[in-house]
């Protein structure tokens, strides 16, 4: 966190209104003179986008209907005909089931982390800003889901629930729930304690005024970044349980399941059964080398 | 030391022991009545209650889960739906082939990972650097079942070099790293499960290096005379415990989740049979395998906990 929201929460205390406000944006403003220059981060973002864009608008883009099948072009390679990239063990077009597949891996990688920002995160603000029992509450609670290796824990809810979509986000909502509160009880514990928290109660601030317009504010970056880190390591975790069969029923098109079901066919066309993954890893690398970006622009440590 | 050692097994205590709930509570998430597989379909409502009583099913679910945790402390975990085999053996069969491969996985990401990452914080911003970095992306972006899907596309598929499946030419019984034609089944494994820990292994050596060498001691160093590669030693033995605390918790994370690698390879392991559980739906065994690879993670970071303090005695946590 740098000085100058600090201090722009310490203005923002027994000034009202319009100062403080300024001098929070000031603090995105500097962010954003940051990534301005940093070409390498706004050019993986510029392909995050792209990405989404895609998979928002499969149906228009997608050349072939994803789910026709067809016995005569099964397995075929990239450039047959008028499929692009080539088609899979049931003769679907791989590049319109690519761009739809676009569309669940993707909510996959981005719904739960939204979801446990806002859970985990919240959690994390009362635990950091209340302190004592509520805290020793919650962390104590966060201890033993950390106590899982993440997979192993998606895997465990996920066995047992069973597949399907719902399931899925549930799953990996809780699993992205404890590291995100932690993040956030470790920031808001810091600024608990700087002077700027006690002159607002000194000054007679009510509780939900001090941690929404105060604590929340200045805790918030450390945490943005590190849901940015997570949005990757979500992706995976989702393709990983689509691809044991615990996401989507087939024959939904998702990057993890196509990548499962062309298993089966890597003798015959390699280089179609790969593709899947490929899509998996850029899209991973695109949003690890943002929240990297992210992270120096915010200036957060760690 | 050993107050601090105490301590801290104590502490863990209560987290065991939430993992048991937590590890007991996934048979009531599971849908479905979990006697309703063992019943006649013909099966009168005192047929439903007497099973039920016999299975303890009837009683609080404190009680129950009292009952249980008794029986998971003295190796009880139940038996399989599907071999009627007891989980626990199953499950610690399974262990050793796991431990296996995730051991010489770390092991091969540990010294890559030293290098790299030694070279790439003492020049920091040098060409090495940039491309340690980017092995590290690419380390943590990569599915690792697509990796390994790819690698034996190339290395048993298009060049006939390695065995895509399997352990061993018969099976695990007779499997044997000394051995080339059996030893050769880890080899895809233990690749494709060692990028990711060796991406993050990196990231810690190069970081905490990285910070070492900016201290002031190292400046004494150089200012007394001494060459680069004895400046190198002392300051990885000031890195050392931290790399070491992240080389214990990846060990910790390729155990518990080798399932999608070891899917892949048909590697008869903990992974495989979680994989097999989830499959036929069979709860005791996931149960029990979640129970023993979890509590290994607890064991495993506790021993690491232990022996930072040991390597390390400035840490005196609270």
């Amino acid at each position: 966190m740098t000085d100058m929201t600090v201090g722009s929460g310490f203005d923002a205390g027994p000034v009202p209104e319009r100062a403080p406000e300024q001098r929070v944006r000031g603090y995105w403003q500097t962010v954003w003179q940051k990534l301005r220059y940093d070409y390498v981060t706004l050019f993986f973002m510029a392909l995050i986008a792209l990405i989404i864009l895609s998979a928002v608008f499969a149906p228009l883009l997608a050349p072939i209907d994803p789910y026709k099948s067809s016995m005569v072009y099964r397995l075929k390679p990239i450039g047959y005909k008028q499929f692009i990239l080539g088609t899979d063990e049931q003769g679907r077009d791989m590049l319109s089931r690519l761009l739809y597949g676009g569309r669940v891996s993707l909510t996959m990688g981005i719904v739960p982390v939204v979801l446990a920002t806002s859970i985990g995160g919240l959690l994390g603000v009362l635990a950091g800003y209340l302190g004592g029992r509520p805290n020793t509450i919650i962390m104590r609670t966060m201890d033993v889901f950390f106590a899982f290796p993440s997979v192993l824990l998606a895997v465990a809810i996920s066995g047992s629930l069973g597949n399907g979509i719902p399931n899925q986000l549930l799953t990996l909502t809780v699993v992205m729930i404890p590291p995100l509160c932690r993040v956030a009880e470790t920031a808001t514990s810091q600024i608990r304690g700087m002077d700027f928290v006690d002159a607002a109660r000194a000054s007679g601030a009510s509780m939900p005024s001090i941690l929404f317009r105060h604590v929340l504010i200045n805790a918030i970056s450390p945490v943005l970044v590190y849901a940015s880190t997570l949005v990757s390591a979500c992706i995976l975790l989702a393709s990983g349980l689509s691809f044991l069969g615990l996401g989507v029923p087939p024959p939904t098109p998702d990057w993890g399941l196509m990548l499962s079901t062309l298993r089966q066919a890597i003798y015959v066309q390699p280089l179609v059964c790969a593709l899947p993954g490929v899509a998996i890893l850029i899209t991973s690398v695109a949003f690890n080398l943002v929240s990297d970006g992210l992270r120096q622009a915010m200036d957060v440590k760690g | 030391m050993w107050f601090y050692a105490a301590r801290r097994i104590v502490l863990t205590i209560p987290i065991a022991l939430g993992v048991t709930i937590i590890c007991f509570a996934l048979v009531y998430i599971a849908p479905g009545d979990p006697i309703a597989s063992l019943l006649p379909p013909n099966a009168t409502a005192s047929d439903i209650a007497l099973l039920k009583h016999s299975y303890g099913l009837d009683r609080p679910i404190p009680i129950q889960y009292l009952i249980w945790l008794g029986h998971a402390l003295t190796g009880n975990l139940g038996r399989s739906i599907q071999n009627s085999q007891p989980v626990a053996g199953e499950v610690l069969r399974a262990l050793s082939n796991t431990l296996l491969i995730a051991i010489l996985a770390v092991l091969v990401a540990f010294s890559i990972a030293l290098v790299l990452g030694m070279l790439a914080a003492y020049r920091v911003g040098s060409w090495v650097d940039r491309l340690a970095t980017g092995i590290s992306v690419l380390g943590i972006s990569v599915p690792s079942f697509w990796l390994g899907v790819v690698l034996v596309i190339l290395f048993a598929v298009k060049l006939h070099w390695l065995p895509a499946t399997g352990m061993g030419t018969s099976g695990s019984e007779s499997f044997s790293l000394f051995e080339w034609k059996q030893a050769k089944f880890a080899i895809l494994p233990v690749v494709t499960m060692a990028l990711t820990p060796l991406s993050i292994i990196m990231r810690t050596t190069r970081s905490s290096l990285a910070e070492v060498l900016g201290q002031d001691f190292v400046q004494t160093l150089r200012a007394k005379g001494l060459g680069e590669i004895a400046i190198m030693r002392h300051a990885i033995w000031n890195a050392m415990p931290q790399i070491l605390a992240m080389l214990g918790l990846q060990l910790g994370y390729l155990l518990g989740g080798s399932i999608l690698i070891e899917t892949i390879f048909t590697w008869p392991g903990t992974g495989y049979l979680l994989n097999k559980a989830i499959l036929t739906r069979d709860i005791p065994l996931l149960q029990g395998a979640i129970l023993i690879l979890a509590m290994a993670f607890v064991a495993i970071n506790l021993v690491v906990d232990l022996l930072q303090t040991v390597v390390d005695p400035r840490i005196k946590r609270a």
